[in-house]
């Protein structure tokens, strides 16, 4: 075996193009273990644990290239590193035939395209207010993908921006939809009448999604990030944004999408919307139905109903909703059901979009069923970070603990795959849960990731003598690059069992988990 | 609420730069939207404070950086050095003595010298009479009799070392437009050189050729001929593949072109005549040392503008590099030279280099040298970059870091681009690209004289520094 190391001074990418490129290399033949990183402590901890980098590597520093490979021969070590230069050299080129000079900061950007109004920043946590600050400065609407930004960094952003009358969308906003242009993680969905606006990521995406299945449009789709509503944010960004779509001719229903607000920020908004002469459709997941009683607010239970509430409305209809077709459901139970053995009865969710996860874990939990988690609706169900599952259990597989060092589950499926494999290979478990989230961002083929690892989890099954259910369900349209019924199909062929919607895999699930219990 | 710009985003088409991930630019262009990627990098080394004050800079109320830079740059636009004679130190300098001694560079004590500037200060003090011998002259610096100050607090530069001394005389190149002076020396030519440090008789003897034969023909040549316009040379000299400051051979044969028919008539003697012009036309670089004064000429004009963050002097003394920005007048920002890389004559290697040295950098100053390499594909191989592509890419990343691009001086290979100019130190801190700067190597005995040439950085501390500093004279840290 040979260890080979490299640094390239002043070379600076970005982390999603190094560790597509460490991922490509670790696949070729005879290479071990192989990372290409940017120098920070940080990295250098990672590599230096992994037997990457050694003493006599050469010093670098945050804006050097890091490249270590270990491979059974030095060839093949040799071959890792060539193969590297190809790949950052191909996407050079491909730089260089857009524009001749790239612009280093947001400034130059600016300056080169003066009509730019519009920042996507994605920045590690700690230059992020900085750039931020920068495309305020500049006049530019923000979105904010990065996360591990500070409470007060947040708040005096917003408070920037609200000055200035522009959009702080973020941090750790992940998704919207501004005049049709989906931006960070987003759909192509048609475009109308329904504006949202969503302190939830894939939340957005799940219920623009729905709209477009249901034969709605969306006006605008807005992120504010996580915290917006919290007391110590106030829920700035999520006024301004009720205010812009109120102002919005084009829109004509309002969607809102968060967890609970804090109690303040709760009133002031209902304040806000009392003068609202638009409907508004509210899913405060997770919280109660109470919460919007005797104002004009509809309350959406979850995901699923909000879009179609938000439909229905956008069609001039009334809001109201039939029941639950139970009868359905259960025959479709019986069915599933009917190949597993009596000791199957948890489940386990693998989750790559946080609100899909919690809309899942809020509709088990009406079912009478708890589940363990790293974003556990109660803190008594907390899942500490790094322990097998246990019971019932849902990760969100996006959150930091996974995240760390890596890109996020929508890119890469390398962590959700593995976890497939042992929760397979539990037999207690009668139901994995999926979801497969496309749109802009995301990966080109996510259906075609998980494939391979639903045949390998029902083969492990299968080996023990047990059958094992995967249920999944595709937050896509027609419309966007991975098409919605190209993915539903692909997982189909592997096996699993594909919903119409995330809030209806769960329920199936949960009915599949009743079921099994009683027997 | 203030809602037009929000309504404005609604009904207009959206423009999108990406920060980051570039997956999310190429889902945009994807969607027929335009979208520019940021070739982003952590600023300032990863250090989030600069990155805080950088922003906090641009979001100044009425942005007064931005029109005071645009000043700045319009004040170089605007400047017009011309040659207009020669003088001597003593006739022009303020507060000048035989022991006072200019040099390159930011301030330096004797002890903190490197060899080739020890090595010159010797040669300079007896060069003046001052001392018979280097023993001597040691003596009288470590009597303390010897003052030392940088040639750039006087209105003057001068290469490598720099020495400027009592005696010498000096280019004077009057920036017509804003009637301010800059003065450089001679070019002594190549070999055993003070401005390398050697200090032998032959050298002595040489700068005593150029103070009592040379200057003088040249001051009756430029009084016959008329003051030399020195911007229409440089603009020349770019589209004739110089970049000014490694190579100069273009520039210093229009100089003797345009010089030699008033010389031959102020000249009596032909064995002078042929001396002269034998000196003249014998160096490449000839013409380096009045570029310099023009260049010194051009960025004092934009000394001391409040709020204005264009650099106005990069120097190094062999021992540190410093740089001084607008806002702050005559502060150094200093920080340790960095080790030039490049090509060694033969029988030289990077073991005999001294660290980089000079008052050159006055050049890169104002957009010449390091930052017109692109024009300039012959200095590739003697700088000893990778290729020529090579070279304008130097040039490219320098437009990163100015305020603008030259509109006098062109570059032919690049599109007839004009030079990047006007060092914005913000735009330094925020890219993590320092100026790029070309320079000859000298060794670091005294004595034996220039090694090599090669390509050597600014360190970026220096623009920290003054970036740092800039922020506090605001009170925002």
């Amino acid at each position: 075996m040979t260890t080979k190391h490299e640094v390239r001074k002043n070379q600076y990418f970005d982390s999603v193009t190094l560790m597509v490129a460490s991922s490509a290399m670790r696949q070729m033949d005879g290479v071990i273990n192989a990372a290409v990183m940017m120098g920070t402590d940080h990295n250098r901890d990672l590599m230096r644990n992994a037997g990457l980098i050694g003493p006599d590597t050469p010093t670098f520093g945050v804006n050097d290239t890091v490249i270590g490979v270990q491979a059974e021969t030095d060839q093949a070590a040799q071959d890792a590193i060539a193969y590297f230069d190809t790949f950052i050299n191909g996407k050079k080129a491909s730089a260089q035939a857009q524009t001749q000079v790239r612009a280093t900061s947001l400034p130059t950007a600016k300056s080169q395209c003066p009509q730019t109004n519009f920042a996507v920043i994605s920045v590690p946590g700690r230059y992020a207010r900085a750039e931020a600050e920068k495309a305020l400065g500049l006049g530019l609407h923000v979105l904010l993908f990065s996360d591990n930004v500070s409470l007060q960094d947040e708040v005096e952003l917003k408070e920037m921006a609200l000055e200035k009358g522009l959009l702080m969308m973020g941090p750790d906003c992940g998704t919207t939809i501004i005049n049709g242009t989906a931006l960070g993680f987003a759909n192509v969905v048609r475009r109308g009448n329904i504006g949202l606006v969503a302190a939830a990521g894939t939340g957005l995406q799940e219920v623009t999604v729905l709209i477009d299945q249901l034969g709605g449009g969306v006006s605008q789709a807005l992120g504010t990030g996580g915290r917006d509503l919290k007391a110590e944010v106030g829920g700035k960004m999520m006024s301004l944004c009720l205010e812009a779509l109120r102002n919005d001719p084009e829109t004509q229903v309002i969607v809102i999408l968060s967890k609970p607000p804090a109690k303040e920020v709760m009133a002031r908004m209902l304040e806000q919307l009392s003068t609202m002469d638009k409907p508004v459709i509210a899913a405060f997941l997770g919280g109660d139905p109470s919460l919007v009683e005797g104002t004009n607010v509809v309350w959406a239970g979850d995901l699923e109903q909000a879009a179609k509430l938000a439909v229905l409305a956008a069609q001039g209809q009334p809001t109201t909703l039939p029941p639950q077709d139970t009868a359905h459901t259960e025959t479709y139970v019986t069915q599933l059901c009917a190949t597993l053995k009596p000791k199957q009865t948890h489940l386990r969710g693998l989750y790559s979009g946080g609100t899909l996860c919690y809309e899942a874990m809020l509709i088990l939990q009406e079912e009478g069923i708890d589940a363990w988690s790293n974003i556990a609706l109660d803190a008594r169900w907390k899942l500490p970070d790094g322990q097998p599952s246990r019971d019932n259990t849902l990760l969100d597989m996006g959150e930091d603990f996974f995240t760390n060092g890596m890109p996020h589950p929508m890119i890469d499926f390398r962590q959700r795959v593995e976890r497939m494999e042992r929760e397979a290979a539990d037999p207690d478990v009668a139901v994995l849960l999926l979801d497969c989230v496309g749109g802009y961002g995301t990966h080109a083929d996510p259906a075609g990731e998980l494939a391979p690892a639903i045949r390998r989890a029902k083969e492990i099954a299968a080996q023990d003598g047990r059958d094992l259910v995967i249920l999944a369900s595709v937050t896509a349209t027609e419309t966007d690059p991975q098409v919605r019924s190209h993915q539903i199909q692909i997982l189909e062929q592997a096996g699993a069992v594909v919903a119409s919607c995330n809030a209806q895999a769960a329920r199936l699930a949960a009915g599949i988990i009743r079921r099994q219990r009683q027997e | 609420m203030n809602m037009q710009h929000i309504q404005k985003l609604f009904a207009s088409q959206l423009a999108v730069a990406n920060v980051g991930v570039d997956v999310f630019c190429q889902a945009v262009q994807d969607q027929k939207v335009p979208a520019v990627q940021v070739d982003w990098r952590p600023p300032a080394g990863g250090d989030v404070e600069l990155a805080q004050i950088l922003a906090k800079l641009q979001t100044l109320p009425g942005n007064p950086i931005e029109e005071a830079n645009r000043e700045g740059f319009s004040r170089m636009d605007a400047s017009d050095p011309e040659w207009t004679g020669m003088v001597y130190a003593h006739e022009v300098l303020p507060d000048m003595d035989k022991y006072t001694i200019g040099h390159a560079g930011p301030p330096l004590a004797w002890e903190d010298m490197c060899g080739p500037m020890q090595g010159a200060v010797l040669g300079a003090i007896r060069y003046e009479g001052l001392a018979q011998t280097d023993e001597e002259a040691l003596q009288l610096i470590q009597e303390g009799r010897i003052r030392f100050r940088p040639n750039h607090n006087v209105q003057c530069v001068g290469p490598m070392t720099g020495m400027i001394t009592w005696s010498m005389p000096l280019f004077r190149v009057v920036n017509k437009t804003f009637g301010n002076v800059a003065y450089c020396t001679i070019n002594e030519g190549l070999g055993k050189v003070m401005r390398f440090g050697a200090n032998d008789e032959t050298v002595i003897a040489r700068l005593k050729w150029l103070e009592q034969t040379l200057a003088p023909a040249l001051n009756r040549a430029v009084e016959l001929h008329g003051p030399f316009n020195l911007k229409v040379i440089m603009a020349k000299a770019l589209s004739m593949g110089d970049e000014m400051h490694q190579r100069n051979i273009a520039a210093s044969s229009l100089f003797a072109r345009t010089l030699m028919p008033s010389l031959v008539r102020v000249i009596d003697d032909p064995q002078v005549l042929g001396e002269v012009t034998d000196f003249i036309t014998g160096n490449d670089q000839f013409f380096l040392n009045l570029a310099m004064a023009a260049c010194k000429s051009i960025c004092d004009t934009v000394k001391n503008i409040p709020y204005c963050t264009l650099v106005t002097a990069m120097s190094r003394n062999g021992t540190n590099f410093g740089i001084k920005i607008s806002a702050l007048g005559d502060q150094w920002f200093q920080a340790p030279v960095l080790m030039p890389e490049g090509l060694f004559f033969p029988g030289y290697g990077p073991e005999d280099a001294n660290p980089d040295m000079g008052d050159s950098a006055i050049t890169e100053t104002y957009g010449i040298g390091g930052f017109t390499m692109g024009a300039s594909p012959a200095v590739v191989r003697f700088v000893g970059a990778e290729s020529v592509q090579a070279a304008m890419d130097y040039t490219s990343s320098m437009y990163q870091i100015t305020q603008g691009a030259n509109r006098q001086l062109t570059i032919p290979t690049m599109d007839f681009r004009g030079a990047p100019m006007g060092i914005d130190v913000r735009k330094v801190v925020d890219t993590g690209i320092t100026p790029v700067i070309n320079t000859g190597m000298a060794h670091k005995q005294p004595g034996v004289g220039q090694v090599g040439a090669g390509i050597v950085r600014a360190p970026m501390d220096c623009f920290t520094q003054a970036l740092k500093a800039f922020a506090q004279s605001l009170t925002l840290t």
